[in-house]
């Protein structure tokens, strides 16, 4: 038990520090004391304006989306028992993408501005469904792929369509930012659309520890130590649905987070998936919150894609999960 | 006798044209938004047999309606190649593969490069003129062009002491430099381009943090066109909205800003008109 509070107490300094570290970097280079004081004191100044309006979201919408896809990865991947069901990987978060850009491209989200996110939570909802339907309980490794391929080709050629037949002019270069995300220019409008839902998933999904841990003995086991399977299966849908189809529609799909980070600390919660819930979304939380300042680092003011780096970390990772999949399967 | 007489003088016609070696085309086809309103502008009655449909979109083409008299194109060899043009008109950025296959079908084409100034505008104007054999009128144009701009610039010794900074801000959060046509345009009004502030010279991405800290005098800014988009979620950033609170405002009308026509005219005229509200204002 220790351990695992050490860990929680070092991820959360880590994301603390990751938290100040995103208000400080920019394209506009502000001395730290500056910035810093001009989001606590404030003024009418144009930099009050630039640290409250512009990076206080983009750091907050940073821990909101990588807590999402950390916390997501884990709980998928404890409950199908099969370390390679990342949301971004399998469709969810495509079909989440989906989802938002319907809402968006047919005035939905200009009616109502919660649109946005619960398309995008409908969309996610869909994809998980039918993927646990496809898979099966068990979630072999290779249905749970090829469920995940089909459903991410078509959700991005539907994304594609109806970018391309929209009459704005802008909306087709808009495909890279939902396959490739991105935290640029958000406002608070957008922490605020995906913050009840992100609550929610979690109040929905970290309940969820000791059923998980009950099922890595088998669902009989499970059943017979008191998990309710349908009710874990119900929530674990809803939750990551919720989480992630919030996430997508502020920030476009950041993939691999889900995967990188409960592989990075499934070692240190001794392999337990409950315990790897919290700690995968405080992890998530550090890896997005990296990933933001990097690309600001990296190309200031090209506005580099979060996924782009996410999959730069995160691909090499896949392929050597599957490599060893394959092993262990001999 | 009568009939001799005609073909003599028929003669004598072909005969002078070969001699100036500049047969006027008479089936020309344009093929880019800005090229097709440069013809329409200058070709004779019935020279220009199609132009391209985007010279009808009211949002992007200031001539939309003049172009409703011609039939369109959609830049596609096949549909130009049928039109049977004697010359086509592209623009420097039309595919490259549609202009190769019209010249491998023995059209000629004639390329021309968008405007970044004024003075490309007028060289633009007599460039066309020329490949449209109408010379004359392109002159007229560009004279009709310096005189108006020379009324709207006013009297030179009349300068106002400071000029008003100013930013063109468009979706993803293009900025304009000063070594475009819109910087030229902001330059003909009398503005500075806070563009160059931040070393960008010809146009690139400006994040919106770094527009705010400029904190210009005027914005011109784009109307979001229909149908949504990511891309101009920034023009309705709470930032921007708080910056616009306090600074003046112009349009970014697309039709008289993206080609390199005498009708940038018209967006130099709505810019003066805002410069000299700003400077009346305490």
């Amino acid at each position: 038990m220790t351990r695992y509070l050490w860990l929680m107490i070092g991820l959360s300094i880590l994301v603390a520090l990751l938290f100040v570290a995103s208000l400080l970097v920019g394209p506009a280079k502000i001395p730290p004391l500056i910035s810093l004081s001009a989001l606590i004191g404030g003024d009418a100044g144009p930099l009050t304006l630039v640290m409250r309006e512009i990076r206080l979201p983009r750091a907050l919408l940073g821990i909101m989306v990588g807590a999402s896809l950390g916390l997501c990865g884990a709980a998928m991947q404890g409950y199908l028992r099969n370390p390679l069901a990342e949301p971004g990987l399998i469709g969810v978060s495509g079909s989440a993408a989906l989802g938002a850009v319907i809402a968006i491209q047919t005035g939905l989200t200009a009616a109502f501005a919660l649109a946005l996110p619960l398309a995008a939570l409908a969309g996610a909802a869909t994809s998980v469904a039918l993927l646990f339907v496809l898979a099966g309980p068990r979630g072999g490794s290779l249905t749970l792929i090829l469920a995940g391929i089909a459903i991410s080709a078509l959700a991005g050629a539907f994304t594609a369509l109806v970018l391309n037949l929209s009459p704005n002019p802008f909306a087709t270069t808009e495909i890279v930012f939902w396959m490739m995300g991105s935290l640029a220019d958000r406002s608070f409008l957008h922490v605020a659309l995906a913050l009840p839902f992100i609550v929610l998933g979690m109040a929905l999904l970290l309940p969820l520890a000791r059923g998980l841990d009950t099922l890595t003995l088998g669902e009989d086991a499970a059943a017979a130590l008191g998990t309710h399977l349908l009710r874990l299966r119900l929530m674990l849908i809803s939750g990551v649905a919720a989480m992630v189809g919030a996430a997508t529609a502020v920030a476009g799909t950041v993939g691999f987070v889900g995967l990188v980070v409960p592989h990075l600390l499934r070692r240190a919660v001794g392999a337990q998936p409950g315990k790897l819930l919290a700690a995968s979304a405080l992890g998530g939380a550090a890896m997005v919150l990296a990933a933001d300042i990097a690309v600001r680092l990296i190309l200031p003011g090209r506005d580099l894609k979060l996924g782009v780096l996410t999959a730069i970390v995160g691909a090499p990772l896949f392929l050597h999960l599957v490599y060893r999949t394959r092993r262990d399967q001999g | 006798m009568r009939l001799l007489l005609c073909l003599v003088a028929g003669f004598v016609a072909v005969l002078t044209q070969v001699g100036t070696g500049n047969a006027a085309p008479a089936r020309v086809v344009s093929m880019n938004l800005c090229t097709d309103q440069l013809a329409m502008l200058l070709a004779a009655e019935g020279q220009l047999v199609s132009v391209s449909y985007l010279a009808r979109n009211e949002r992007s083409s200031a001539m939309a309606r003049e172009a409703r008299a011609y039939p369109v194109n959609h830049g596609l060899a096949e549909e130009i190649f049928l039109l049977r043009p004697d010359l086509v008109i592209a623009g420097q950025f039309t595919s490259q593969a549609t202009v190769a296959m019209l010249k491998r079908l023995g059209i000629p084409v004639a390329i021309m490069s968008p405007a970044y100034s004024l003075d490309d505008v007028r060289e633009r104007v007599t460039e066309l003129g020329r490949h449209l054999g109408q010379e004359r009128t392109a002159a007229e144009l560009v004279a009709a062009f310096d005189a108006e701009l020379a009324a709207l610039r006013g009297p030179s010794a009349k300068r106002p002491p400071r000029r008003p900074r100013a930013a063109v801000y468009a979706a993803n959060g293009y900025m304009s430099g000063p070594e475009s046509l819109s910087g030229a345009i902001l330059d003909a009004a009398g503005f500075d381009n806070v563009a160059r502030e931040v070393g960008v010279p010809v146009g690139g991405l400006l994040p919106l943090e770094q527009l705010v800290l400029l904190n210009p005098d005027v914005i011109v800014l784009p109307t979001p066109w229909p149908g949504a988009s990511r891309s101009e979620e920034v023009l309705g950033h709470p930032a921007l909205l708080a910056l616009r609170d306090r600074t003046a405002t112009a349009p970014l009308t697309d039709r008289d800003w993206i080609c390199g026509t005498p009708k940038v005219l018209n967006a130099i005229a709505e810019l003066v008109n805002v410069r000299k509200k700003i400077s009346e204002a305490p």
